[in-house]
């Protein structure tokens, strides 16, 4: 059955909690790195797309799982491309600082899942994908770096998770021109919240 | 092959200075280079470098060095990288990559990144003793290179200055020299936990070096070397 698996990417969720608001001078060091660091993902390899709020530098004004929580959301084309970008660019600088900004999360705050190849996931996919993976542990559904599931292992729920969204999936109908072209659109209009914890 | 038969082949001498040789320059070698390196005939040098393939110290892929294809470019050459797989021997057996991954684990879960880097700092305070910090990036590769880390000075003019040229093609020309590094000592617990473990590692190379020197370390990661970069400090002060 996987043998016909159809071009898949890999979409990532990260929610951190703020110590302290967004405008408080201890946050500066992070604000002022969102911008670089954001560009850097946009040019980095394999990257798909990313969430940026509407007439928004970035993402982090968007705040769907809690007042005081910013969300990351991103789609990339392996595992690698996003570990990579992760942990072996200037992200790591933001990541290595995560306990001056963030709260410490006791649950899991990424989660990573396998996308049809155009699909652009919502925020309300990702977040049911968070709530998967701390219900139910790592599964192809919903999955770590350190416990990562491949496209082929997670192509049934691929297939699965089609009918069940039909809402959600409409981009993804619509093969790869249009909808690579309008990711890289969203993408260049400027930076997003890039940064994972 | 075992890791304990794999590294026992590296007692002989010929054998040892082509795994080093190649170690050293983080890029494929070919066989007349080796050879010329180790001091040794090239059939020589390609026996003990397939040697040293079949125990997995070495990687072996075929390249046409000239850049020509089809007919007349001549036969692929045989070129060679250090493999990236972990050899070790413990005599007795020892198995404190365990126990770093389990105290790592615990490190993540309990949120401890600021007392390990404080505890980090300290350990690089201790290695430099009553030394001065770290005076220049000749002496950053010296004390780099004592550690494991395998440096190489980036953009600059040096006896290193065509291999520097080769390695950064990102980097405009009259860019400041930086020493990077090939080798990261805490690998695989670094690729588990990277924000923890490669905080630690810059931690631990200010303690070494001195954050108030002529040089200072930063991090500045790239896909398969260590996260962390030595500059003067001229260069950067803001």
């Amino acid at each position: 059955m996987t043998a016909s698996a159809p071009a898949a990417h890999l979409a990532q969720l990260n929610v951190a909690t703020l110590l302290h608001p967004f405008d408080d001078p201890r946050m500066t060091p992070f604000v002022e790195m969102l911008d670089p660091v954001n560009s850097a993902a946009d040019g980095a390899p394999g990257f798909v797309w990313r969430l940026v709020e509407e007439g928004a530098a970035d993402a982090t004004g968007l705040r769907p799982a809690g007042e005081n929580v910013i969300v990351n959301l991103s789609v990339w084309e392996t595992q690698e491309a996003l570990w990579d970008f992760t942990y072996r660019s200037g992200h790591l600088e933001v990541v290595r600082r995560r306990r001056e900004w963030f709260e410490r999360h006791v649950e899991a705050h990424l989660v990573l899942w396998w996308v049809r190849a155009g699909h652009l996931p919502t925020v309300g996919e990702a977040l049911e994908r968070l709530a998967d993976l701390r219900a139910h542990g790592p599964s192809p559904r919903a999955f770590t770096f350190a416990s990562a599931y491949t496209a082929a292992e997670a192509a049934p729920h691929l297939a699965a998770m089609r009918p069940a969204q039909p809402g959600q999936t409409t981009r993804s109908v619509r093969p790869a021109p249009a909808a690579g072209s309008a990711a890289v659109q969203v993408a260049s209009t400027g930076a997003g919240g890039q940064a994972r914890f | 092959m075992k890791d304990i038969d794999s590294i026992a082949l590296l007692q002989d001498p010929v054998r040892r200075r082509l795994y080093e040789y190649v170690a050293a320059q983080g890029r494929e070698v070919g066989r007349n280079e080796a050879a010329e390196a180790a001091g040794v005939a090239r059939t020589l040098a390609a026996h003990h470098l397939d040697k040293l393939t079949e125990a997995g110290l070495l990687e072996c892929a075929s390249r046409r060095l000239t850049g020509r294809s089809g007919p007349g470019a001549g036969r692929p050459a045989k070129v060679y990288t250090r493999a990236r797989v972990e050899r070790s021997v413990s005599l007795p057996a020892r198995d404190y990559r365990t126990a770093a991954e389990l105290l790592a684990e615990a490190a993540e879960q309990a949120g401890l990144d600021a007392g390990l880097c404080a505890a980090a700092h300290r350990r690089g305070e201790a290695l430099r003793g009553s030394a001065a910090p770290c005076g220049s990036l000749e002496e950053a590769m010296r004390v780099l290179a004592a550690r494991g880390y395998e440096p190489h000075l980036e953009g600059a003019e040096s006896a290193d200055g065509v291999q520097a040229a080769e390695d950064s093609e990102g980097t405009a020309a009259g860019a400041p020299p930086v020493v990077r590094m090939r080798n990261c000592p805490f690998h695989a617990v670094a690729e588990r936990f990277p924000p923890l473990v490669c905080g630690m590692n810059l931690a631990l190379l200010e303690g070494l070096l001195g954050t108030d020197g002529p040089v200072r370390a930063r991090m500045d990661a790239r896909p398969g070397e260590c996260c962390v970069v030595v500059e003067n400090s001229k260069n950067n002060d803001d």
